[in-house]
């Protein structure tokens, strides 16, 4: 799982710190910071705390794809 | 203006305040959110879409105060004491909320499975292999909110009848004061001074010796200057009682009747209990516990085409706004797997519900516990009968037959 | 008509960010995502701030995407040039990559240090990527005597705010009256340098570098100042604003410079006569464009913000025949010294400013920016929940001073000159706008 959260959403409502206060934290009175990629055993309390947030603004990256580096495809692709 | 309506708005509303309404005022919400704003009376308007009442809710010129009472007693920061901070503005409010929050949020981490333990408990009291039924409002909405506070303040569980006692009567404080009677306001303060009595010894024996509790570390913790005086404090407490209860109770209900009402979403949750905080959530959408608050507003504000002017008061209908159709795709269905599920039920703002992260603990234990350990679980009654309050609707009872109640 | 192939030149947030809404407005045709770094899009905002202090690992900031996005990715390798007849984006490995619609979203990389040698100095770091901040890291994590932060905008800020945070010295140098300024203007520049002087930091306002020295093994470990001071740093960071990655465009036709590419507010690419270039769309750092909602000239608006909405306008836009605008109120953040600022609208476009709520002096507070007597901007200070109200006031284009008359409003409000642009224009010392390290 992947998380990114849009701050400029986010009004600090503090949600996701107590969903997942392993991933979610923090620094100083108003200003959130987190885990990009957190361990497998968050993603539960990851989704809760998507859920949870006030300004929906936690986007969850539930996608499997690798990020293949990838050049020998370009070849083909003229 | 008694005897002939010049506002249109103001009999919709009317109907969402008759009591014969209270089952279901989801069409008159429907009525009013045909506007984006409207007049209900002079000096008073009411908003009713989910863009708006967001926009408000987080809006610095609708202040959540009432009028300064110049003769009360005074507040920490030496100014005339106005109430409780949920209906205070800041910059005192952030004051009282941030050292009670200071004290709260570290006690109700990791308190999951303490609440699930005490949802367990009151379930076992129905366990058993036979059919039956039960209120799920006295048998576990009421007490289990009740149960979680006195933990959290350190009250002895033989003083919980006294909790729930003072958690009634003192919930009508949160109604608008127009709604009531001269006699209930007479009552209400008499409570309030019954809760202030009862109170003062508690505080006075954790001042002289502080235990692990929120009342001794609102009592010891930070800074003396700014720390809440003995009535702040009570207030404070006060106002965690009533606001973090009747909310609960109504959330639990009205979450059960919910999932009853749509047996595939409660086949669904019995699958997989992993979907209760989805449940939860939409259940907090679907019949939120809180169903309006008020503003006030500071200065001239437009909302759509209208400016309110300063002063006036501004209705803001929370349950309107979570059926909008403009927000919301299939308002009126109960649907926990919606995507970007930005419900009302708690507010917005400085304001957002103190206690949510607690009621979601409390709701998730209950929907999960009813969807996992009732067999065939049915409503008696369809609707149930609903208490008299607006403001905090919910039933007064739900009766639900079983065949079984297991382990 | 719904194009075949579709190709991204640019793998940060505004590319990702495209793939990523293309693939939810149902686009299914073939989908390539270029980029130069050879990682993953990754969130670039921790970098000044969590990473540099230690609290997460420049590995651990991968972007994720909504969708499955089903893009063949080509990163690590830069495009270096576009041929718009033929439909080409030219590679550094001379590979060529035909597309029938193309998204520029290159971004923007930070102003070098004009002195070469000075520059090649160990210890001297620019911030833009993650192997720029794992090298400062390494740097701050060695036990520096002092850093020095040449520049006081957001990044130098919040770079200043990470070593204070490991308890390491620090010195901010910059050109202006205040950190921050050419974006919040002179009066919440200045409030905000206090509370950073309040942290230790020792600020030097209208100052200027004027040397870097090193030593005999070419490692920093000394300044000189304009104000004549000469000051023991290990560790220097150059924090000078940013130049827009267009060189890859010189001569395809495209309205592109070191200020960005020029485009409209569908996000189409302009061409140099001015007129839209079919087919080719800008966003992010690197689009430079008219905000509709603002009377002002294009800029490049280098928010995270800006490069989420332009990308969601992008896509859009690439799969819809109604060419929609981006609209959505400018806005950004940034944490630094215990502090959240929030800004929405456009307050360096403010010619006055007028504290709204709270106090400059300590606590929370809000500011509000006029331009021409009409609302265009506010910031927040630890006061993130009251913003939605200002912004309501900015898209109503409410008169300046706005009336809010909260409990913690000031008695008197007065309304200050705003003091942005206008004195920092001239020099590259400060980001234009610039929010959460873009």
């Amino acid at each position: 799982m992947r998380v990114v959260v849009d701050l400029n959403r986010c009004q600090s409502y503090g949600q996701c710190v107590f969903a997942a206060p392993e991933v979610f934290r923090f620094q100083g009175a108003e200003s959130l910071e987190y885990d990009h990629v957190p361990d497998a055993g968050s993603d539960q309390a990851v989704e809760r705390a998507a859920l949870a947030c006030p300004a929906q603004a936690i986007l969850l990256g539930r996608s499997a794809e690798a990020g293949v580096v990838s050049q020998a495809v370009a070849a083909e692709m003229r | 203006m008694t005897s002939t309506q010049p506002y249109p708005a103001a009999a919709a509303y009317g109907r969402l305040l008759d009591q014969a309404n209270r089952h279901d005022p989801y069409p008159y919400f429907a009525e009013l959110a045909g506007e984006p704003i409207q007049r209900l009376a002079e000096h008073r308007w009411v908003v009713s879409r989910h863009a708006d009442i967001t926009a408000l809710l987080r809006d610095p010129r609708l202040s959540a105060q009432d009028d300064v009472d110049p003769e009360g007693p005074a507040g920490s920061d030496g100014k005339p004491f106005r109430g409780p901070f949920l209906m205070l503005d800041p910059p005192h409010h952030n004051t009282l909320r941030d050292q009670t929050m200071h004290q709260f949020m570290p006690r109700i981490m990791g308190m999951g499975p303490r609440i699930e333990a005490m949802v367990a408990r009151l379930l076992d009291r129905q366990a058993g292999t036979g059919p039956g039924e039960f209120d799920v409002v006295t048998a576990l909405a009421y007490p289990l909110p009740v149960g979680v506070i006195c933990e959290l303040l350190g009250v002895p569980a033989e003083e919980e009848p006294v909790f729930h006692s003072f958690a009634s009567r003192l919930t009508r404080a949160l109604d608008p004061v127009e709604s009531l009677t001269e006699q209930e306001i007479a009552e209400l303060q008499v409570t309030r001074a019954d809760w202030r009595d009862y109170l003062m010894p508690m505080i006075a024996r954790r001042r002289d010796r502080p235990g692990p509790d929120l009342v001794s570390g609102l009592l010891t913790d930070g800074d003396p200057e700014t720390r809440m005086n003995t009535v702040e404090l009570a207030t404070t407490l006060g106002l965690l009682l009533i606001a973090g209860h009747e909310t609960t109770v109504n959330l639990i209900t009205n979450g059960t009747l919910a999932l009853l009402r749509n047996p595939d979403v409660l086949d669904r949750l019995r699958a997989d209990p992993g979907l209760a905080p989805a449940v939860v959530e939409e259940a907090l959408r679907y019949d939120p516990p809180v169903q309006q608050t008020s503003r006030r507003a500071t200065a001239d504000v437009r909302i759509a085409d209208q400016v309110v002017p300063a002063g006036d008061q501004v209705v803001i209908l929370l349950g309107a706004g979570n059926r909008d159709p403009r927000r919301f795709a299939e308002p009126d269905r109960f649907w926990p797997e919606r995507p970007g599920n930005a419900h009302l039920a708690f507010g917005g703002g400085v304001h957002y519900c103190f206690g949510a992260a607690l009621a979601r603990m409390e709701g998730q234990a209950a929907l999960s516990a009813i969807a996992t350990r009732l067999t065939r679980p049915r409503l008696v009654a369809d609707p149930p009968p609903y208490r008299a309050n607006m403001l905090l609707r919910g039933p007064e009872e739900l009766r639900v037959g079983f065949d079984a109640v297991t382990g | 008509m719904t194009p075949r192939r579709i190709v991204i030149v640019g793998a940060s947030l505004a590319g990702l960010r495209t793939a990523d809404s293309l693939r939810a407005n149902g686009f299914t045709g073939e989908l390539v995502l270029i980029g130069d770094e050879p990682h993953e899009p990754y969130d670039r905002p921790p970098l000044s701030k969590a990473v540099l202090a230690g609290r997460t690992g420049t590995d651990r900031l991968f972007l994720p995407s909504a969708q499955d996005l089903n893009a063949r990715r080509l990163l690590g390798v830069a495009a270096t040039g576009l041929d718009l007849a033929a439909g080409e984006v030219r590679l550094a490995d001379d590979r060529r990559i035909g597309f029938d619609r193309l998204v520029i979203a290159t971004g923007s990389r930070s102003r070098p240090w004009p002195v070469p040698g000075e520059a090649a100095l160990r210890g001297v770091h620019l911030l833009r990527g993650r192997e720029d901040a794992d090298r400062i890291r390494a740097d701050l994590t060695a036990g520096p005597r002092r850093v020095l932060v040449i520049g006081g905008g957001f990044t130098g800020s919040e770079v200043a705010s990470s070593c204070h945070d490991l308890d390491i010295p620090v010195t901010v140098a910059l050109r202006g009256a205040a950190p921050m300024a050419s974006a919040l203007g002179e009066a919440v520049g200045t409030a905000i340098g206090a509370r950073q002087r309040a942290h230790g930091i020792d600020l030097r306002v209208r100052t200027t570098v004027t040397a870097l020295h090193g030593d005999a093994e070419g490692r920093l470990r000394r300044v000189w100042l304009s104000d004549g001071d000469e000051l023991e740093v290990d560790v220097a960071v150059v924090a000078l604003g940013s130049v827009a990655n267009t060189e890859w465009l010189a001569g395809c036709g495209l309205a592109a410079d070191p200020r960005g590419v020029e485009c409209d507010a569908a996000g189409r690419a302009m061409g140099l006569d001015c007129a839209v270039v079919p087919d080719v769309y800008v966003a992010g750092d690197v689009a430079r464009w008219r905000h509709p909602h603002f009377d002002a000239e294009p800029q490049a608006l280098q928010h995270w913000g800006n490069a989420v909405d332009q990308a969601e306008v992008a896509a859009h836009n690439l799969t819809h025949r109604h060419q929609r605008p981006a609209t959505a109120l400018p806005a950004f953040w940034s944490d630094q010294f215990g502090l959240n600022v929030k800004s929405v609208g456009l307050p360096h476009l403010a010619d006055q400013v007028v504290l709204t709520q709270g106090s400059f002096e300590r606590g929370p507070f809000v500011a509000a920016y006029g331009r021409g007597g009409i609302t265009v901007g506010a910031v927040a200070v630890n006061s993130p929940r009251v913003l939605d109200g200002y912004a309501a006031l900015i898209t109503e284009r409410a008169p300046f001073p706005p009336a809010i008359n909260a409990t913690d409003s000031p008695a008197d409000a007065t309304v200050l000159s705003a003091g942005s642009n206008s004195a920092e224009s001239s020099g590259p010392a400060l980001t234009t706008v610039h929010g959460g390290q873009s």
